[in-house]
Formats: C-alpha cells, structure tokens, sequence
C-alpha cells in the first residue's frame, strides 16, 4: 500500500479514536485504559511475521521473544478487562435513582 | 503458507480493525462494555490466524511455543491479580507491548528500503524502549519496590538534555544510513530515556504517567504498522495513541494539573515532594460507638471512599454499611473522586467488585453541590482527594486539583490507619478542624467496627 494511502488511513484513525473514547463514561476510564492496552498487544501480528522471515537464530530467538511478550499483552489485556467489567452488573433499576432499603437482602 | 489472497487479508483485517472500534465504543456503557471486550478479543484471534493463513511464514512451530508460553504466563496473573493491583499490571502490559514492538522495528531494519521506513523503524525503535524502561519503573513505584517520591538528583536536566540530544543523533544516523550499530544505540538511548522520564514523577502522578505511556506505545505500534505495510497495526496503534491521550488530559484535569508541569515540574525544584512525617497536632478521636451514634441519626451520609479503603479490602464492609444505614433509612451514596484510588476510575471497579450498584456512585462534580446538605461525610481512607489545600495552599503539590469538598458537610468522619500523610504525602489540614472526627484503625477493622454498632442501635 503506498505512502499517501496509509496516511489517510491513519488521520482518519484519530478522529474515529478521539470521537469513540471521547464518549466512554469516566466510571469505565480504569476498564478503558485496559482495554486500549490491550488493543496495542495486537503488535503480536508484526512479531508473528518478523519471526516467520527469520533466517537465522539469533533473529528468531529476538523475535520469539517479541512474540512472547506481545502474547502477554494481548491475552492478558482482554482476560483482565473482560474480569473487570464481569464486576459491572446494574441493578434492575434506572440509573440515577438511589437504591431503596432492603437491596442488600436481595443479593 | 498462503491460503488467503492481499484482497481477503485485507479484508479480514478491516474486520479485525471494526471489532477494536466496537470494543472501545462498548465502553460507552457498563451496560455494554462486556460485550465490546469480547468483540475486542474475538477481532485479535481474527487477525492473528489472518497473519497465520496470508504469509509465508518458516518456524511456525517456534512461533505457536512463543504464543502458548505467552499466554500462559500472562492469562493466570491476569486472572488472579487484585483490583488494587491493577495499575500495576497495566503498567506491566503496557511495558512488554512497547518492547516488543521496539523488537519487531529493530529485526525489520535490514528489510528496510529506504529512508522513510527507517525513519518509522527509528520511531517505533525510540518510543517502544522508552515505553517499555518508563512502564518498568512505574510498575517498580506502584508495587512500592522503590520510593514513591519524586527522585531528583544535580544534573538531571543537564543528563536529560544530553540523552535527548544522542537519542536525535542515532536516530538521524540510523535514518541517513542505517547502520544496526545506530538502531542498538537509539534501543538504549530510549531504554535511558523512559528511566529519565518517569523517576521525577512523584507517586501521586504516576497513574498519569502510566496513560501516556500507554499513548506512546499505541504509536509505536502504529509507526511499526507503517514499516511492515500492515494497515491494522496502523489503526489499532492510532486508536489506543488517541485515547490514551485523551485519558491523559482528563486526567491531568481531574489533578488540576498540565501533562508537562507533572512530567517536568520536578525539575523545578520540590514541586511534588511531600512529607512523609506523621502529624503530632493534637486531633479529636473517638470510639466506633460514638461514630455509629453520629451516622445511625443522620439524614443523609456520603461516603468517600478512598485507596485506603482498597488496600484494607474493606470494599465488601462498606457495601454492608451502606445496606444497614440504607435499613435505617438513611439516604447513602458514595462520591468517587475522578482519581480515587491510583488509576482514573479506579475505584468504580474496586466497588464493582464489592457489588456496589453504580448507580449509587456519584462523581465529584454532581456530588460537591450535595455536601452542604450531607449530614456525616463519612471519609475512608482517603486523604489528598478531600485536602482543602488544594484550594487554600499556593505552594502544596496538589494545588489547583479539584477535590470532594466533604467540609461543607455539617460533620465529617475520617477512617485513618494513623496520622501519616496520604500518597501524595501532604498534611491535611481538615484533620483539624473542629467537626471532624477520627476513627484510627485499618479500615476494614474500623469499618467491621461501625457496621456492628450501628446494627446495635
């Protein structure tokens, strides 16, 4: 793909970045941070390919390495995430309407 | 092994590309958020048999070892980790992502063609080394394996301006020419770099920092996309170089701060140094009876919950102590600070934990106008983030950031381990005021403490 087209991609990228994680409510903002970091793990495909053209050891062994720690980003990334955000259950109420006594016995 | 033709590659890498667009977009709601994570992850396997199935690839049985032993370091940490912790764990992904694309540019230099793509590969070279040496030290300060403070020493603004200058240097080398003796110098240039950069930041702002790593490093791996031709690389480095940038400013707002005065206010001479001398100015204590007395009469109790609150694990307590002033009929919320805890939103997942509703959390800025009608302001392990001087001291580190103004409150409560000042090591002048009481104790003890006095009632 040629210079111009990769960078219309990625100006186009910010805007949708800036207008997607401008509108996450400031109660997600610890799940978000995990979350976006683990979107960056997503390096593991540039690893998957420098250590597939690898010809000699000490290469691969370098990019074994990058793999290994990109896994880790990735898995680790989503698993928590996904932990974090599994503790968000809402109550069978509206929003913004303060819970009433005698919740606690229910759960 | 090609099975897969550049025009389907491409294709389900858009796929994959939308997936991380809707796992952000899902967090625009609790509601949806799970949802959003697991479009997120199924969008990564995608794109990772995508590469499996589009390009020729040798060692293919070394590369699935690396993933599984990956997986399996990481999946079992992410699974057990404390939500205090987390922070830290964040601090450590973000690190190892930055390594490894830091890895990924320098294996790709001698694929390099020309300037342009060496001038990427310097990029991602830098920023991932600086991500990765900068994430390692803010992991070492949250899990408290060094001081907290601020480490300032003579000539480090002298040694900063140095490195920056040889990091312009290799990088212009390594653009011009291309020698691999360049990239490994740019590495540990970088390395140096991330070390410098985060050691002036004192505790207090290091979640800050964590987020603009996470920034730095979403652009390395854009820039690493721009070496390797891969389109999604491009826009999932972009998207995450986007939020973590807006997360940083929020966040630097919530602090009342600006990115460059926490990254760089320490070179200005004690700007985020504390005390860490515990008080001997005489406070009013008392018994959690009398405290129970004060909350089981009340109209209307806020609770604020800070990390204290969290390193007790008394998250569960506190839910309990709402439930049984709730039983009273007592009006209960909890005004969450944006940065209570260590990390922005930090404590809405501690609470989540303890299944607190979120409805019931209220954020600091609809929660201020309510506490000239609160009747007890019950604060948890919290300190900086109710200090009145951030508004009244000029010369404090937090000056300037906004805070829960539980002194409107008619009385305010203070669970405290002891007179030690909070993270951001600062005496809090609320301590002593003359309607407010404290309950010394860990917090999960006091709060055992209050919940059976008040049911007593």
């Amino acid at each position: 793909m040629d210079g111009v087209a990769l960078l219309t991609i990625t100006v186009l990228a910010v805007f949708v970045g800036f207008e997607v994680v401008s509108k996450v409510t400031s109660t997600l903002h610890t799940p978000l941070m995990s979350g976006a970091n683990a979107i960056h793990g997503i390096i593991l495909i540039g690893a998957i390919i420098v250590a597939g053209q690898a010809e000699d050891t000490a290469t691969l062994v370098v990019a074994l390495i990058a793999v290994v720690l990109a896994t880790a980003n990735l898995v680790g990334g989503f698993v928590v995430t996904d932990r974090m955000l599994e503790m968000f259950r809402g109550r069978r109420k509206a929003p913004a309407d303060p819970p009433a006594a005698g919740e606690e016995g229910e759960r | 092994m090609i099975l897969l033709d550049p025009t389907w590659t491409a294709v389900l890498y858009l796929v994959s590309a939308v997936c991380f667009i809707l796992a952000l977009k899902g967090l625009s709601s609790p509601k949806t958020a799970r949802r959003g994570t697991l479009i997120g992850s199924a969008g990564a396997f995608l794109a990772v048999v995508t590469v499996f199935l589009s390009s020729k690839l040798d060692n293919i049985p070394w590369i699935l070892a690396a993933i599984a032993v990956g997986s399996a370091i990481a999946a079992p940490v992410a699974r057990r980790v404390q939500m205090t912790q987390m922070p830290q764990l964040v601090a450590m992904f973000n690190g190892v992502g930055g390594g490894a694309a830091a890895l990924v540019a320098l294996l790709e230099l001698p694929h390099a063609g020309d300037a342009w793509v060496r001038l990427a590969i310097a990029f991602t070279l830098f920023i991932g080394a600086v991500s990765f040496a900068g994430s390692m030290l803010t992991f070492a300060k949250l899990q408290e394996l060094m001081t907290t403070r601020p480490v300032v020493f003579p000539g480090l603004a002298v040694l900063t301006v140095v490195v920056a200058a040889a990091a312009l240097a290799a990088g212009a080398v390594l653009v011009v020419a291309g020698p691999a003796w360049a990239a490994i110098a740019l590495a540990v240039i970088g390395l140096a770099s991330g070390i410098l950069l985060v050691l002036p930041v004192g505790g207090a702002d290091v979640p800050i920092v964590i987020s603009l790593l996470n920034a730095f490093t979403g652009l390395a791996v854009a820039a690493s996309g721009l070496v390797l031709g891969n389109v999604l690389l491009v826009v999932a480095g972009t998207l995450v170089g986007a939020s973590g940038t807006i997360l940083t400013r929020a966040m630097a707002a919530a602090m009342g701060r600006s990115v460059q005065g926490i990254l760089f206010g320490a070179f200005r001479g004690g700007s985020t140094a504390g005390s860490t001398v515990a008080s001997d100015r005489p406070v009013r204590s008392s018994t959690a009876a009398d405290i129970a007395v004060l909350l089981g009469y009340a109209q209307k109790v806020v609770l604020v919950p800070g990390y204290g609150l969290a390193v007790a694990q008394g998250q569960h307590t506190i839910a309990e102590l709402q439930g049984a002033l709730e039983e009273r009929g007592i009006e209960v919320s909890y005004a969450i600070h944006p940065v209570a805890g260590r990390m922005p939103g930090h404590m809405n997942v501690l609470l989540a934990e303890a299944d607190v509703p979120y409805e019931s959390l209220v954020e600091m800025d609809r929660a201020n106008p309510g506490f000239r009608t609160t009747d007890v302001a019950l604060v948890v392990g919290a300190n900086d983030v109710v200090n009145p001087a951030a508004k009244t001291t000029p010369g404090s580190p937090i000056h300037g950031m906004p805070i829960l103004e539980v002194g409107d409150a008619k009385q305010v409560v203070f669970l405290k381990r002891s007179m030690r000042p909070g993270f951001a090591g600062i005496e809090n002048e609320l301590l002593f005021d003359p309607k407010t009481t404290l309950l010394f104790g860990d917090a999960k003890a006091s709060l055992t403490e209050l919940l059976a006095a008040v049911k007593a009632l």
